[in-house]
């Protein structure tokens, strides 16, 4: 087989700058050929041979899991640009500013041929310095764009105050402290750091420390979207853990966006290693502990109205 | 009776054709085989001579055969017409370029196709007449009389008579449904579902649904016996072969023919026997006979080959086979 073709997400509320980072992605002397594909009702302005236009057809996945939803245009696009292997080296995914990221993610974990022929990148989203703090008091779609972030671009440092962004910077972080950010005017941003994440990755998910010093950071607790971090010294027990974030997720998934962690299990040499968008989770063994590494478990959940109290005091429960 | 000296292979029978890239779909005309391409040629082959000639500036996503000529549907939204001989010719082109990612062709001449969620159908005297999906359909198929069109399509199946005001009826089924087939007596229609399984109605004043589930992968290759009773289908490491004598198939096991450890890909049965070809992910085809089973070596696995197009010849003489690699070739039965 052989490598799969990374997929890049490219999310932000409109008129966030989506369109200029694409052009700038797309013009910029890179060396690579990427496919597009992006909402047909989108802002214009882009063109060329490999760009698709897609209507967002989302629709819930006949499993019986209540918020599997994934996108039929981008499986059915995606099946398409396939038999043109070759033409292209990675896949860019515009969404519309008001969508929701969780369907476009989910695709690539429910869609077998799609998870063969691809792999999920980073879901990347764009924001806007002046706008955002408005967006995030009136639209849940800007702030789930935010908590979804792999990668977030400040755009438009230059229409505010040094104040002003510290602010809005403070405003993101409360909601997602674990996405790199990256400030940028006219989405003047590294394109290296947009492409080849391996967000998506298990063996990648190394480090899930937060992006920021605890010092530092402003608590906004009226946000209803948060993230919340847990460490447990020492070992996990797998049975009771297993089950325990199994049921996490099926009768807390709808309210979790994402989640990740890297756990210590007894008697286990290895770290184990999952990721979660909802109620799909994705685990595995993964590399050794080192020598002399600190053997510790860690989970991240970032999402809506979860009660942390309760996460914490169930994660504490699995000890071993 | 069968012969003694029967081969098990049919190995020697079969001429390679290089189609250099992804066969979409192979079609047989009067003079020759026809070979849609992915990368938007269209390859004309007749006793081993191969020529290509270019039909669309992007990719092809869909094509059928009128007998004389290969339609195709294109990533640059345009339907074109390509003879053996000539120069292609464009039938209609998508101003907003929209991807045609689903063609069919009635018996008698009925064209139908999508740009997007907008289904053209198009009758044998030239007159098209459009009709917006509620989701961008990838199967549609005519009713094998009349001029009635299924389209599949998010939740259900569209049946739309395209030369009525009628509002389409709906046979409503929740899911994705992906490509369409109505079966030849034209009592069944059956869908391939996003979720790893087929979607039979029995029409009628009451239709009625069939669930024909339990596949590894989306069966999206479907063919049907020429006496109509079979319906084979892909999606699983063996052809699974549903009966639809009577009722459909509704509580009767399918037969599953040619299990190996790959994955089929493509299903083509005979037109005038119970015989069926079957490709698999692993390049590998292999031909089964219904009705003892016995199987016969067409072509054997060839790493990242996997069958993408098969095409029997109206006689039942010759099978025409494209891969995703760009290999394809040309199986003479030996008579």
């Amino acid at each position: 087989m052989s490598e799969k073709i990374p997929v890049t997400v490219l999310t932000g509320y409109l008129g966030a700058g989506k369109t200029t980072l694409l052009n700038r992605i797309l013009t910029e002397d890179h060396g690579k050929k990427f496919a597009v594909i992006v909402n047909e009702f989108g802002e214009a302005g882009i063109d060329g041979d490999l760009i698709v236009g897609a209507d967002e057809e989302v629709f819930e996945m006949n499993n019986g899991c209540i918020c599997c939803t994934v996108r039929g245009d981008l499986i059915r696009i995606l099946d398409g640009l396939m038999k043109r292997k070759g033409k292209f080296d990675a896949i860019i995914v515009e969404t519309t500013g008001l969508a929701d990221p969780a369907p476009v993610a989910q695709t690539f974990f429910v869609d077998q041929d799609v998870g063969d022929a691809t792999r999920l990148d980073a879901v990347v989203t764009v924001t806007d310095a002046k706008w955002l703090k408005d967006r995030l008091k009136d639209a849940p779609e800007a702030k789930n764009q935010i908590a979804f972030a792999d990668v977030i671009i400040l755009n438009k440092t230059d229409l505010v105050t040094a104040e002003e962004l510290a602010d809005v910077e403070a405003a993101i972080r409360a909601i997602n402290p674990y996405a790199k950010l990256h400030k940028a005017e006219r989405a003047n941003v590294d394109i290296a750091a947009l492409l080849d994440r391996n967000a998506f990755d298990l063996d990648r998910i190394l480090d899930i420390e937060p992006d920021f010093l605890e010092a530092g950071h402003h608590h906004h607790h009226a946000e209803d979207v948060r993230s919340f971090s847990f460490t447990l010294p020492g070992d996990v027990d797998p049975e009771k853990f297993m089950p325990w974030i199994n049921d996490i997720a099926q009768i807390q998934g709808p309210n979790i966006l994402r989640s990740k962690g890297i756990l210590s299990f007894k008697d286990e040499p290895r770290r184990f290693v999952f990721q979660g968008v909802h109620m799909i989770l994705d685990g595995d063994l993964q590399r050794d502990w080192k020598p002399g590494e600190k053997r510790e478990s860690r989970l991240v959940f970032i999402g809506r109205g979860l009660n942390e109290n309760e996460l914490r005091k169930g994660f504490e429960a699995c000890a071993a | 009776m069968t012969t003694l000296n029967q081969p098990t292979s049919l190995r020697e029978h079969v001429t390679p054709i290089a189609a250099e890239t992804h066969v979409v779909s192979a079609q047989w005309v009067k003079q020759g085989l026809m070979l849609a391409l992915a990368d938007g040629r269209v390859l004309r082959w007749r006793d081993g001579a191969a020529a290509f000639v270019e039909a669309h500036a992007g990719g092809i996503l869909c094509a059928i055969g009128d007998g004389e000529r290969l339609i195709s549907g294109g990533d640059d939204g345009r339907l074109v017409a390509t003879g053996f001989e000539g120069e292609p010719v464009e039938i209609a082109k998508d101003p907003k370029r929209r991807w045609i990612d689903a063609i069919t062709l009635s018996g008698s001449g009925n064209l139908a196709w999508n740009n997007g969620k907008t289904v053209q159908a198009r009758d044998e005297k030239g007159r098209v007449r459009t009709l917006e999906a509620a989701s961008t359909p990838q199967g549609l198929v005519f009713a094998p009389k009349g001029y009635r069109l299924a389209i599949a399509q998010m939740n259900g199946v569209s049946l739309w008579y395209p030369n009525t005001e009628a509002k389409p009826e709906f046979l409503e089924w929740k899911g994705s449904h992906l490509d369409a087939n109505w079966s030849p007596d034209g009592r069944f229609i059956v869908t391939s579902m996003q979720e790893n399984a087929l979607h039979g109605w029995k029409l009628g004043d009451k239709p009625s649904h069939m669930r024909m589930t339990g596949y590894p992968a989306k069966p999206r290759s479907l063919s049907w016996s020429h006496d109509g009773l079979w319906l084979a289908s892909s999606g699983a490491d063996g052809a699974i072969v549903w009966p639809f004598q009577g009722d459909g198939p509704q509580g009767k096991a399918p037969r599953e023919c040619g299990v190996r450890h790959a994955r089929v890909t493509r299903v083509a049965f005979h037109p005038g026997a119970l015989v069926l070809a079957i490709g698999y992910d692993d390049g590998c085809i292999l031909m089964v006979r219904l009705t003892d089973g016995s199987e016969l070596l067409v072509r054997p696995p060839e790493r990242g080959s996997g069958i993408s197009a098969f095409a029997w010849d109206k006689a039942g003489k010759r099978l025409a086979f494209g891969a995703e690699d760009g290999a394809a070739g040309v199986l003479v039965l030996p008579s």
